[in-house]
């Protein structure tokens, strides 16, 4: 295992390579295509380099803790406002999640559909591409057109252009309040007309989701404000009169219910303890009850008003296959190595995009040896 | 400003290339006699001019992809245009190009509240895409100040903020999908009315990318429901520095008003007595707006006037009513109009980090000093994107020079402390020879063998961006 303790040994240790890579943070999300080679491990690039609170800026290296960040910023009353999902419960894996980790596969959470994803929060990268050149692109401020915008290929890039050794975001202020309407009994049709009422009244939701089977087995529509605590309380109250006609609705607003009702959508935690393949569908939000349709899932979670669906199908399932053609794409987040080497995570793309992609990845890895294939 | 030499062989093959172009094209789509082409002879950066070859104005993805399979067949550079309001040059022709306008793919495709999308042409103008959406209360958010004028294309390829983007973020986080055109004429679709990419993030990569990797014709726009209501606050302070940390005090508050922009003296004099907008004498002035209902607005503002009063302000005006709402924001909106009523400026665009503001501020007063040219301050103090207006002389020989070189100083500088060198405006040509200033060679060419995928014969809009020693050997390859 290759194990750099800063940006010049990481170089060194990429221009030295004499094979395939297997870049990882902190290990706890494997998805894609397994990768045949040697662990490149970039926890060792660790600790916050710059936090301005007054700025709403975080500056910190590849391989620190996501726990740490968030501890940080949560002193100065901060927060990553896209709300990262946590992939262990998900995926059965152990180790640290890293902040390195959340860029390279753009992990977002509920309030992506308000806030913006992960590559909206990221103002800058530095990165060691695969000829083991160190690069940098963005920087510390919150507006920045100066060149092409590398930071947002590097976001979701899977470390197949590079890997990452320093990443910064701009962060936001974590509201005092928050209340989250909930609506029982629903179909997913109806949850997902509530859903859009909710995302397009101007109280600012902050979260849309929709399970067909709470805890208690019956469906539960979940819509939340966040803000100071009246504001909260009027919005709340508001949005319950915008709703009225979808049934009845109860407003919870006790932090740790409603910050474990959030966690549990973030995390997709109904899927934990059941068997089977979990896929993740990135839809137009009102075509997300029909195309879900079609999976002929053994479960189902809805977020981003629909726009956002996981599906829980058996083992092995070529659940494109099932889906036929649809507007989005799917990917693959959860299956076994073998499913994974042979299903495609990654919606393969029309072939015009396909060229571009391998294009890029032919200037940024010409010796092909970072993250080979993770992508398809 | 150097450009590259014309091709006199595509010079010298006009006929032919026109002639083609004519036969792809509806009449009067392509222009080519040389009083009219001279209407495409410069964006808003009117220092630099050159008519190019000839002009066209395809209404259709169809008549893109047509005129695109030309010109890359013919060797011809091409310049994408919006509306031409480019304060860097980005549509600045040279003599060898074709101008590839879009003012004529203006139409609204589809509207869908339920999804809160709608899908454009891309020469629709900015404001025009929030008018298509208004009777519902929805809008568009960015809200760069030329968004009469400016045209979603634009607004594509130099990633255009506003005054507002503090809270909804610039083109990139509210654009969704795009059609566009490759140079060799392919037509790709990015995106749509879904979140995010299902492989890697081209439409992040497209944006902001000035023209050169593509020609964008149809776009998927995030629409967003009003707010209930809006009100902004005035602030004077006798320093930049008390301003300045007002700012910062506000934004640590955990209030995050939608706008915070900021004045020096020079800018609230000149656009006071331009707008009547009757503001205080002092050296700096704030408008700080809020958004939500009375009671939410009331609220924040209750918050944000008390910490303005911590910094010993010289006056704090609310505003009562939508009149006095309307002239707070008079001045702002007619800054750069005022400034050149009086004189000619060259209007800068750097990002700082906030906290570097005051130190910023004093180094453009002494810069000012040392140049012998007067420089009025206007800006989005909330994400730190400064506009720094240096007044000059345009009749004066040799004025035109020593502002520019005072611009790349405060350039510069915002460099050096941690800032870019533009975060609005793109680089187009203005910016294009500070590039190393802010980027390492390797970073450069990083970012140059991004265009060598897209465009390789580097035929789109390729004397920008990238300072011209970096992209010859480039393009004189592909010439």
């Amino acid at each position: 295992m290759l194990a750099p303790n800063d940006e010049t040994d990481l170089a060194e240790a990429v221009a030295g390579a004499a094979g395939p890579l297997r870049v990882v943070g902190g290990g706890t999300r494997p998805i894609g295509k397994p990768v045949a080679g040697e662990v490149l491990s970039v926890a060792g690039l660790s600790g916050i380099s710059l936090y301005e609170p007054g700025a709403l800026t975080l500056v910190a290296r590849a391989g620190t803790p996501v726990a740490e960040v968030e501890a940080a910023l949560a002193a100065e009353g901060q927060r990553l406002a896209f709300e990262p999902m946590e992939h262990r419960g998900l995926l059965g894996t152990s180790g640290e999640p890293t902040i390195g980790g959340v860029v390279a596969a753009n992990v977002s959470g509920p309030r992506r559909v308000q806030a913006g994803a992960c590559r909206d929060f990221l103002l800058g990268v530095r990165f060691v591409d695969g000829r083991g050149t160190v690069l940098k692109n963005g920087g510390r401020v919150m507006k920045n057109v100066t060149g092409y915008d590398l930071v947002k290929l590097m976001a979701g890039s899977y470390g197949t252009l590079g890997v990452l050794s320093e990443v910064s975001f701009k962060v936001l202020p974590a509201p005092a309040a928050v209340a989250v309407l909930l609506i029982e009994g629903l179909d997913d049709g109806q949850a997902v007309r509530a859903m859009a009422a909710a995302l397009g009244s101007p109280f600012e939701v902050t979260g849309a989701a929709h399970t067909p089977k709470g805890v208690d087995g019956a469906p539960v529509t979940m819509i939340r404000i966040e803000g100071f605590e009246s504001q909260v309380r009027y919005r709340a109250s508001a949005l319950a009169d915008v709703l009225a006609e979808f049934g009845e609705i109860a407003i919870e607003t006790d932090p740790e219910r409603t910050r474990a009702g959030w966690a549990w959508v973030r995390d997709v935690e109904p899927f934990h303890v059941l068997p089977g393949d979990v896929w993740r569908l990135s839809v137009k939000p009102s075509d997300g009850p029909e195309v879900a349709a079609r999976a002929e899932a053994d479960g189902l979670l809805y977020d981003w008003g629909g726009g956002l669906v996981w599906v829980l199908v058996p083992e092995g399932t070529d659940l494109r296959a099932r889906l036929g053609a649809f507007e989005g794409h799917a990917t693959l987040v959860r299956a076994s190595e073998a499913t994974r080497a042979t299903l495609p995570a990654f919606q393969p793309e029309p072939a015009p995009l396909a060229a571009i992609a391998a294009g890029l990845r032919e200037k940024f890895d010409p010796r092909g040896i970072l993250n080979p294939g993770l992508m398809g | 400003m150097e450009m590259p030499v014309p091709s006199a062989a595509v010079l010298s093959k006009k006929a032919r290339i026109v002639a083609r172009l004519q036969e792809v094209l509806p009449e009067g789509a392509v222009i080519h006699e040389a009083q009219e082409t001279r209407a495409y002879e410069c964006d808003a950066l009117t220092a630099y001019k050159c008519p190019p070859l000839a002009a066209v104005l395809p209404a259709s993805t169809d008549e893109v992809s047509a005129v695109l399979r030309i010109c890359h067949d013919e060797g011809v550079p091409v310049v994408p245009r919006g509306s031409g309001t480019s304060l860097a040059g980005g549509a600045l022709p040279t003599a060898d190009s074709v101008i590839l306008g879009v003012a004529r793919l203006n139409a609204v495709l589809e509207t869908d509240y339920d999804n809160r999308v709608i899908r454009v042409q891309s020469g629709r103008t900015n404001l025009s895409v929030t008018g298509a959406v208004e009777e519902q209360d929805f809008f568009y958010a960015p809200d760069p100040s030329s968004q009469l004028a400016c045209a979603i294309a634009g607004n594509i390829a130099m990633n255009s903020g506003g005054a507002h983007c503090l809270k909804y973020g610039v083109t990139t986080n509210n654009l969704l999908g795009v059609t566009m055109v490759t140079m060799a004429g392919e037509v790709v679709e990015i995106g749509g009315a879904h979140l995010d990419a299902g492989g890697l993030d081209l439409l992040g990569l497209i944006c902001g990318s000035e023209g050169q990797l593509g020609v964008v014709t149809e776009a998927t726009l995030r629409i967003l429901r009003k707010p209930e209501g809006a009100r902004p606050v005035l602030m004077g302070y006798r320093s930049a520095e008390a301003a300045g940390a007002c700012v910062a005090d506000i934004i640590k508050a955990g209030v995050l008003p939608v706008a915070i922009e900021y004045m020096d003296r020079l800018c609230i004099e000149v656009t006071d007595k331009f707008s009547g907008a009757g503001y205080p004498d002092c050296e700096a002035l704030l408008i700080v707006e809020v958004e939500g209902s009375e009671a939410e607005i009331d609220e924040q503002l209750g918050v944000i006037l008390q910490i303005a009063r911590n910094h010993d302000p010289v006056e704090l005006r609310e505003a009562k009513d939508a009149d006095e709402a309307a002239r707070i924001w008079l001045g702002r909106k007619s800054a750069f109009g005022a400034v050149g009523r009086i004189n000619d400026y060259m209007c800068l665009d750097g990002t700082i980090p906030v906290s570097a503001l005051p130190h910023v501020l004093k180094r453009i007063g002494e810069m000012s000093e040392e140049y012998g040219l007067a420089v009025g301050n206007v800006f989005h103090a909330g994400d730190g994107n400064m506009h720094p207006l240096i007044l000059f002389d345009a009749n004066k020989p040799g004025d035109l020079e020593t502002c520019e070189a005072m611009g790349a100083e405060i350039l510069k500088l915002c460099v050096e402390v941690g800032g870019c060198l533009t975060g609005e405006h793109g680089v187009g040509i203005e910016k294009r020879d500070l590039m190393h200033d802010q980027f390492s060679g390797d970073d450069l060419e990083a970012q140059m063998r991004v265009k060598d995928v897209f465009d390789p014969a580097w035929l789109l809009n390729p004397a920008k961006v990238f300072p011209l020693a970096a992209s010859a050997e480039r393009r004189d390859f592909a010439a």
